[in-house]
């Protein structure tokens, strides 16, 4: 059970190889910017073909090379919750999250809608535009659009990075209680260690594309495996960047 | 004010009217397959596309005599089936100003369509829309100023087009004399009065949408 994941690509020169698997838990990866790290969520979720390997949630398969399996990033499914968050400027806050439904009648529709600006704490908002309101709030409304859809697993690219750091935290809460409420996997993508350690039940650490450890958070700050993820674990916060070797 | 006149500005905004139609019929699904399919022969297309915009007109005239003169390559084979040819109608005009203006509509749609942020269409696809569904409810709707633009720069285009026009449909007094024919016929036999009105109105209307086109490209989300 769980997400099972194993995956080759390359790039223009950039060359992922990566497998682990995650379970019902919180689980996060951790690595510079270019090591690989939402290329693996976008071959999770279908918006890039992996040359080689398999996708596999719950016994279903989504993605198997020797198989010729390869559904579509409509039929899988993963909630996907974008860096940039990606609401629909020409959307009204209801209208985005009633995107995230396609696939049911409108009266369920709007049930769902109003279940999740409720459980978000949106009231009020869902005639504005993704432009009128705050930072925090579009956060919330990406992730209502996103488990609208009932997902069975959440997929986030660094969702948090352009908040200030009070609200960061606030968030990190909200997602821990999130994940827990829907019982779901979930894999945060993210820079930023304390990140990973405050919110994580695991680490999947990334170097240039392969994996360097996968472990709990206390136990990757405990004994690094090697002197890449003590260095990276020590590096200061902000955005490294992997350099191409 | 003189039949004539008026028979031509009805028939140039006849035909620019449904010239601009087919345009935004065809150069839509055009743009959308050159902004976001990569496919062999895309190159070639996009350069097939644009081609009208620095041919001479009566270059491209020429071509579309080749094609649908009665005699030509696709001319015969509808004159055999129905005894009908596009050669000297009002068609003419409007297949000579949907070729010569189709070029603007697909280079300021494609480029719409190509600003559209990437991380929205994929959005779109992981909360299970298909493409169609996505290019309708999001690509469309974002890429709405470029289109708009688009339109009314070849509306404007379609109701200047003279060269093809000519070479295609010829200069029949009440049946084929678009405004901009008829003030080449106007200044040919020295009625100015006439040609000054028309020339006026041209360059009002012309004035006009490029204006639109103007304030609708500054601002392409």
């Amino acid at each position: 059970m769980g997400l099972q994941v194993r995956l080759q690509k390359k790039v223009n020169g950039f060359a992922l190889d990566i497998e682990w698997q995650i379970g019902n838990e919180l689980a996060v990866l951790f690595g510079f910017s270019g090591a690989g790290k939402s290329m693996t969520l976008q071959l999770i979720a279908g918006l890039m073909k992996a040359d080689k390997g398999q996708v596999r949630l719950d016994d279903i398969v989504y993605f198997d090379s020797s198989a010729g399996i390869d559904l579509p990033p409509q039929e899988r499914p993963f909630g996907y919750v974008f860096q940039d968050l990606a609401l629909f400027p020409h959307m009204t806050i209801l209208q985005n999250i009633l995107y995230g439904a396609p696939n049911h009648s409108t009266n369920e529709k709007l049930d769902r809608a109003q279940e999740m600006i409720h459980a978000f704490k949106l009231t009020g908002l869902e005639d504005r535009y993704p432009y009128e309101i705050s930072g925090g709030q579009k956060q919330r409304v990406a992730f209502a659009r996103a488990l609208i859809r009932r997902p069975k697993a959440l997929l986030l690219d660094e969702p948090f990075s352009a908040l200030d750091h009070p609200l960061r935290l606030e968030m990190r809460r909200f997602l821990r209680a999130l994940r827990e409420s829907f019982n779901i996997p979930a894999l945060l993508v993210t820079h930023d260690f304390e990140e990973a350690v405050a919110i994580s039940d695991k680490i999947i650490v990334y170097r240039h594309g392969n994996i360097a450890q996968i472990d709990s958070p206390e136990r990757i700050k405990r004994s690094p495996a090697n002197r890449y993820v003590s260095q990276l674990i020590s590096s200061d916060e902000g955005v490294p960047v992997e350099r191409s070797s | 004010m003189e039949n004539s006149v008026l028979f031509s500005v009805r028939l140039s905004l006849q035909v620019a009217s449904l010239a601009t139609v087919l345009i935004v019929l065809t150069g839509m699904p055009l743009a959308y397959l050159l902004a976001r399919k990569a496919f062999r022969g895309k190159e070639l297309l996009d350069v097939l596309c644009t081609l009208p915009l620095v041919l001479p007109p009566t270059v491209t005239g020429y071509y579309l005599i080749v094609l649908f003169g009665r005699n030509g390559l696709i001319g015969r084979l509808i004159y055999e089936w129905t005894g009908w040819s596009i050669m000297f109608t009002w068609y003419a005009a409007v297949l000579a100003s949907f070729i010569v203006a189709l070029p603007l509509m697909i280079k300021t749609t494609r480029a719409a369509i190509e600003s559209v942020d990437r991380n929205l269409i994929n959005a779109s696809y992981t909360l299970g829309h298909s493409e169609f569904d996505t290019a309708l409810k999001v690509i469309l709707p974002l890429a709405k100023r470029g289109i708009v633009a688009g339109t009314a720069l070849s509306f404007a285009r379609a109701m200047g087009e003279f060269g093809a026009t000519l070479m295609l449909a010829g200069n029949l007094p009440g049946r084929t004399d678009t405004m901009p024919i008829a003030i080449y016929s106007l200044a040919g036999s020295g009625e100015w009065s006439q040609a000054h009105f028309m020339v006026l109105l041209m360059t009002t209307m012309s004035g006009i949408f490029l204006y639109i086109a103007n304030r609708f490209t500054k601002r392409i989300i």
